[in-house]
């Protein structure tokens, strides 16, 4: 018996199983509670949600490990958190207390501007953002396990997870089409390693699985990104944040799951009291972007 | 044979591969008219609270039970094995189960995602890679179930990991991950021919 834990194969295929699903930010255990009872494939444990961190500003680091413990008793499924980028130490603590995975997050103040996490060191698998596919596949260079687009935290407003989406899409249909010889111009324009950019090519897909984020607030939103070639979406403040979390919740479970069936989609769209308010992306001043944090 | 899978949430896209890999028409199903079509079914990995939550909501836990006292031939993996098990622990207060193999299972019983493993096990007098992703495994069985395989426990003793009741099939881990189609064979060759006339 050659028994080997924390293998790619081991923190690639948990990613696999959240496929389909939701992933929702909570900062406290009822709300984890809510969000596992409208059918959230696992939660985000963090101490304010991104609409929240965008208001109030200042640095925005690791959660208190007694939220993420409070969070991790109150529910059976998954429990991701936050770790800023390139704060490995950060990173180890989260590993430390069993968290299922790290969201190595733009939505943290960064730690490190040049650098992020080697991540193949560590038996937690973690998810990175992305707005395009050289920058997924350092990620994935570095040992990321997951992907998700990064869209616009805490905004509500979707333009910018569809132009990541469409991005990395349009970058992955690019280069199937490619002769082989073309594709070391491929690999230096993407600066991404050429292993993997062949592999890509030959697959016409990540290596890893694909969530988007950022922005989504409604299940149409969810549906719309899922539609566009998302493998399950994130819900950061679009939940909570809204009038009615725990219907809506559920609608966006929904939703992710008969992304295809517009009727299911009305159905699931009715009632659900006031969403986000929302900020448009593009009234928000350069450095408050935080989609541009990430290397 | 028809063989469809449970496209609610989780690795259905894997299962679809591996038995049209096998040689057999795969189908999604989402409803319980997509239920009646199929010959068998499987039901993927994935979270069973949110697989459950919504077999709920889409009026599916009825039909899926009906056709396995009818004798359908299911094979369940990781959160399929719980969803296929008449009895939990450690589930989320309330959770449900299609249930058809007289078992009870633990969930997360090997820990949390830094604990999941890969491992080699014999499998049917075969050995094959196993991949365990917060897997659960069985705590107990009836003299009903046939057991196919266990793995060593942190708690030093042996558990079962693949078992049989019948035209039911359950596995605490994916071999839908390995592109090694040994125990979907087995299911389309062994459990369907023999319940499918």
């Amino acid at each position: 018996m050659s028994e080997a834990v924390g293998t790619a194969r081991v923190k690639r295929g948990m990613a696999e199983m959240l496929k389909g699903g939701v992933i929702m930010d909570v900062v406290n255990a009822e709300q984890a509670k809510i969000a596992q009872d409208a059918g959230a494939c696992a939660v985000m444990a963090l101490e304010r949600v991104p609409a929240d961190i965008r208001a109030q500003g200042g640095v925005a680091r690791m959660s208190d490990p007694d939220m993420i413990e409070k969070i991790k008793a109150a529910v059976t499924i998954p429990v991701m958190a936050k770790a800023r980028i390139g704060h490995f130490v950060e990173a180890r603590i989260l590993e430390s207390l069993g968290v299922d995975y790290i969201d190595e997050s733009e939505v943290l103040t960064p730690a490190d501007y040049e650098n992020h996490i080697e991540k193949w060191d560590f038996k937690v698998p973690f998810v990175c953002g992305a707005t395009n596919l050289g920058e997924a596949l350092r990620r994935i260079n570095e040992g990321a396990a997951m992907i998700r687009s990064k869209g616009e935290a805490g905004t509500g407003d979707v333009s910018n997870a569809m132009m990541h989406m469409r991005k990395i899409g349009g970058e992955i249909r690019r280069l199937s089409s490619m002769r082989e010889d073309e594709l070391y111009v491929a690999a230096k324009e993407l600066q991404a390693p050429f292993a993997l950019v062949k592999e890509v090519a030959e697959t016409g897909k990540l290596p890893v699985v694909l969530f988007t984020a950022g922005g989504i607030a409604t299940p149409a939103d969810a549906a719309l990104m899922m539609q566009m070639g998302a493998d399950g979406v994130f819900i950061g403040s679009g939940i909570f944040k809204s009038g009615d979390p725990a219907t809506r919740a559920a609608a966006c479970v929904k939703a992710t799951t008969f992304f295809e069936d517009a009727k299911v989609l009305a159905d699931v769209s009715r009632g659900l009291g006031d969403a986000m308010v929302g900020i448009n992306v593009a009234d928000l001043p350069a450095p408050h972007r935080l989609a541009e944090r990430g290397w | 044979m028809k063989i469809g899978v449970l496209a609610l949430q989780g690795d259905f896209r894997e299962h679809i591969q591996a038995a049209k890999a096998s040689g057999h028409a795969a189908l999604t199903v989402r409803r319980p008219e997509e239920l009646s079509e199929v010959d068998a079914l499987i039901l993927p990995g994935g979270e069973s609270t949110t697989i459950a939550q919504l077999a709920k909501t889409f009026d599916l836990i009825a039909p899926i039970r009906k056709r396995i006292a009818e004798g359908m031939p299911v094979y369940g993996s990781c959160a399929g094995m719980i969803l296929l098990a008449d009895r939990i622990v450690d589930g989320a207060a309330g959770q449900e189960t299609f249930g058809g193999i007289d078992m009870t299972v633990r969930r997360n019983a090997f820990g949390r995602q830094v604990d999941s493993f890969e491992s080699d096990l014999t499998f049917n007098q075969e050995l094959l890679r196993a991949v365990f992703i917060r897997a659960p495994w069985v705590e107990e069985v009836s003299q009903k179930v046939e057991i196919l395989a266990d793995v060593q426990g942190s708690d030093g003793k042996g558990h079962p990991v693949a078992v049989r009741q019948g035209s039911l099939l359950a596995t605490s881990f994916h071999p839908e991950l390995t592109g090694d189609l040994r125990v979907h064979r087995y299911f389309f060759d062994q459990v369907c021919a023999g319940a499918i006339k």
